[in-house]
């Protein structure tokens, strides 16, 4: 696909001198993609399939960093530097916001790279010491695609930095969570190293607890034993005090705000253990639960750091998205135009906004005569015009001509922000829901705490010697372990399943949701269409072909990209003039002949005859009809549109086949949603056009309030920041593939392959996940009630219930590791 | 047997010593990004 766009590119930058074609395929010295023909220099040794990979190929060979091209894998992607200048890197603004000053006097920031993928990447972003002088450090983390770079102020700024790392492939963007970073760095620490400290004492506490047990079968003198029993309390207590004291803290916290919480019997239990073996170590008799009780401690905090991890990669996401979100704008003053921060804007500021940027912050246009796309927070795809008064907003871009704009709302206030807040809002109001094992946990804590009470009271007052034994006994053997275990597990190895299969899954929550069909809102742009402007008809001569492209190669408009990508590689004729005339289209000269191309109302204004050929043409009223007249004749006639994907009749149909009522929600105009309604067989009155991003989140909440039952979830499916608040007040949120990053940081689910099929994949899944959970909850429960019954009659000590403890935890662990979830072959899933 | 007087203390001084290691490690950040590392070996560093 990359080769296919490289192909569309090449006539803008190729010598009109060299118009053969390859006759073989030459591959790129850098990146190892086929070098389009107009680009090989014949009989050199050195051939490259853009600037960038030559200029990025220059500043490896002059630094001696020869040896990249000696590497097995690297990254087959063209160099597409952005060229920019980053000086805003270096304004005072920017380093307040980003750049920590150390105490060595260095600076250090931490920088998102675009394009990180592989083992070659960490070797060449590591280098840039030996390619900058003054930059001291450059560590890169692959899976997070962020690089720490240190360097001396004094000797180089970060701008020069930044545009070494540009044009290597890698354009930097800034890190926002810097601050967040360094908080959530230290808790990752703390919690591995009481996981570390818990899992030692539990591993040594081993070794005496087998001594003591073979000491029982065989018969240790009393010394040795009482010893052995003494270094087990030795060892008991650090566990406690430091990783144990987790659950400790957590059980306050339980009875300060009277909500059952899982740490709750836990801490109980620990505490009744360690009283009671404290008590039987003194008294040189009776079981000590030590060994069981450190243990125990160890594989809650392994449970906990997991379920830790999974919720990271959620705020991951987020941080990125605002990593990529424009950083600079321009800043007009009274001396002129320069870059600065999108941080140091604020309300009364001038800017200018070219065609093709996004603009920085909302405002009113105070000169200037645009077309604006506001797809990001609308979902429009056709551009809307603008001029002087009317309002623009940040994230949404300047398709046509330069604009000044009077900043109104900056930063935080922005519509985009605070789109983005509500999202968060919506994240944080989901954040406590009701998960099948956590509710069935409630109800156990606190059955277990009532049961052991009892036993207690029961035994002592039939008078067993054993009550206590008993009641601790119960209180172990039930430990929530292998139920809290269930769900985060099975949805650990589905989750890892799933996204080897392209299937990014962020919240466990949403495949448990997921398992149930319910009502499946479908954004239409890009999710169930191309969501990109394509040549969909072509009424007109092959000759006027090279004519329309030469005349739109300048622009950025969609439908200029609609027409290359579908004539890639012609040779294009030279273009004397061109003129980009205000909502109509283009009008310029090309090899002498006088060409308009555009709506047809423009070019109707000089037009006086028409091919006969196009009399009784007529188009889709869905299509955007595009006419083109050359020396005032109407040649041709052109419908773009925006195709629907191949697989989504087919997906469709299984997902309705598995129970689910599909929708249509679109921001696009009513004739479109309506036309794909039809083509793909929804219910007259499923689908919705028009819709804002705030009738899509009213819509989103009115279908979560008309559902049948609390079980039928309301998935939203979309790719855009106009989806980003219903995508994250829906029960599921799915991102599809090509949605905006805004729109990955607030779904639950990313789906990296293209089109619709991966959502039918996505929902088996889910369900055969489910079903793993479901079998794990009746192990653990068959368990917890049997080992109950025995710890309440007696039958069990709590030595062997401690032996017995781990059973039902390895049993869990394995049928989760094993249960087919997302490993089955597509044959099944596909259909 | 009263060897265990002498050989149990030995040993949990040894799984201090350890732990010790481990908790400098990990404060020290050697536990932040496992990812990196294992690609980064690939590559030697065999200029400069």
């Amino acid at each position: 696909m990359t080769a296919s766009v490289l192909a569309v590119e090449v006539p803008d930058t190729a010598p009109s001198t060299a118009p053969r074609r390859a006759a073989e395929v030459v591959s790129c010295t850098h990146c190892t993609l086929p070098v389009p023909a107009g680009l090989v220099v014949a009989g050199a040794s050195r051939q490259f399939c853009c600037t960038g990979c030559e200029t990025a190929f220059g500043i490896l060979s002059a630094s001696g960093l020869d040896a990249y091209y000696g590497f097995p894998e690297r990254r087959e992607v063209a160099v597409t530097g952005s060229g920019r200048g980053y000086e805003e890197f270096d304004h005072p603004a920017f380093t307040d916001l980003y750049v920590r000053t150390l105490p060595s006097g260095r600076s250090r920031t931490e920088l998102y790279l675009e394009g990180v993928h592989c083992a070659s990447c960490v070797w060449l972003v590591e280098r840039i010491p030996l390619l900058t002088t003054g930059v001291v450090r450059a560590e890169l983390d692959v899976r997070r695609s962020l690089a720490v770079v240190e360097w001396d102020p004094a000797a180089v700024p970060l701008s020069v930095i930044a545009r070494t790392l540009d044009a290597l492939g890698y354009p930097p963007h800034p890190f926002r969570g810097v601050a967040r970073a360094d908080v959530r760095r230290r808790e990752d620490r703390a919690m591995l190293v009481r996981i570390g400290v818990a899992g030692a004492i539990a591993i040594n506490m081993m070794l005496a607890a087998l001594a003591l047990y073979a000491g029982d079968v065989n018969g240790m003198e009393s010394r040795y034993t009482n010893f052995f029993r003494w270094v087990s309390l030795g060892l008991t207590i650090p566990a406690f005090v430091w990783p144990g004291r987790v659950f400790l803290s957590g059980a306050w916290a339980s009875l300060r705000t009277r909500a059952l919480h899982m740490d709750l019997p836990i801490a109980v239990a620990l505490a009744a253990g360690f009283v009671r073996g404290t008590m039987n170590t003194v008294r040189g008799e009776g079981p000590i639960y030590f060994d069981g009780l450190a243990l125990l401690i160890f594989a809650l905090l392994v449970g906990r750091y997991l379920q830790q991890r999974g919720q990271r990669l959620a705020t991951d996401a987020a941080e990125l998205l605002h990593a990529v979100a424009p950083t600079t704008a321009r800043m007009v003053e009274a001396d002129g135009v320069r870059e600065v921060p999108t941080g140091a804007l604020a309300p009364g500021m001038r800017i200018e906004v070219l065609a093709g940027e996004t603009f920085p912050a909302d405002g009113i246009v105070v000169d200037g005569r645009s077309q604006v796309n506001a797809a990001l927070l609308t979902g429009e795809s056709t551009p809307a015009t603008v001029s002087r008064g009317s309002a623009v907003y940040a994230g949404t871009l300047n398709v046509a001509a330069p604009l000044r704009v009077c900043v109104e709302e900056a930063g935080e206030s922005s519509r985009v922000a605070r789109l983005m807040q509500q999202v968060e809002t919506s994240a944080a109001r989901r954040a406590p829901v009701v998960q099948l094992a956590n509710r069935l946990a409630g109800y156990f804590t606190a059955s277990v705490l009532l049961l052991s009470v009892i036993t207690l009271v029961m035994r002592t007052r039939l008078g067993y010697p054993t009550a206590l034994d008993d009641a601790i006994a119960l209180l172990i053997v039930t430990c929530p372990c292998a139920l809290a275990l269930a769900t985060p597990l099975a949805i650990t190895a589905a989750v890892g399943r799933a996204a080897q299969r392209g299937l990014l899954i962020k919240g466990g929550d949403a495949l448990e949701r997921l398992a149930r069909p319910g009502t499946l809102l479908l954004d239409k742009t890009g999710t169930v269409t191309e969501g990109r402007v394509a040549l969909v008809v072509w009424h007109g001569p092959d000759w006027v072909r090279p004519l329309v492209l030469a005349l739109e190669a300048g622009s950025s408009h969609p439908v200029a990209d609609g027409f290359r990508r579908a004539w890639p590689g012609l040779e294009l004729p030279a273009v004397s003039a061109s003129q980009h005339m205000m909502g109509g289209g283009l009008e310029g000269t090309v090899e002498g002949r006088m060409i308009r191309i555009g709506a047809p109302r423009f070019v109707q204004e000089s037009v006086h005859s028409t091919d006969p050929l196009l009399g009784g043409v007529t188009l889709d009223p869905t299509l955007t009809p595009v006419h083109v007249a050359v020396d005032g004749q109407l040649v041709a006639v052109a419908g773009l549109g925006d195709q629907i994907r191949e697989d989504a009749a087919e997906a469709l149909a299984a997902l309705r086949a598995r129970g689910w009522r599909t929708e249509l929600l679109s921001g696009d105009a009513s004739t479109a949603v309506e036309s794909v309604r039809a083509v793909l067989d929804f219910s007259a009155d499923a689908a919705r056009g028009g819709a804002t991003p705030e009738a899509k989140l009213a819509y989103v909440f009115s279908r979560t309030a008309q559902r049948p039952s609390p079980d039928h979830p309301v998935v939203m499916v979309g790719d855009g920041v106009n989806d980003a608040a219903a995508i994250a007040a829906a029960d599921v949120g799915i991102g599809v593939h090509g949605g905006a990053e805004a729109c990955l940081a607030t779904a639950d689910i990313y789906l990296t392959r293209p089109g619709l099929t991966p959502l039918v994949e996505l929902v088996a899944g889910a369900e055969r996940t489910m079903r793993v959970i479901r079998r794990n909850l009746v192990i653990s429960i068959g368990y917890n009630l049997v080992g109950a019954t025995l710890a309440m009659t007696g039958i069990i000590t709590p030595l062997i219930a401690a032996i017995l403890m781990p059973v039902a935890s390895v049993t869990v662990v394995l049928g989760s590791w094993y249960g087919t979830t997302f490993s089955a072959p597509a044959a099944e899933t596909s259909a | 047997m009263s060897v265990v007087y002498l050989v149990l203390p030995l040993a949990l001084l040894l799984v201090g010593g350890a732990v010790l290691a481990f908790i400098w490690s990990a404060r020290s950040g050697q536990m932040d990004d496992l990812d990196t590392p294992a690609v980064r070996m690939l590559h030697d560093d065999t200029e400069r």
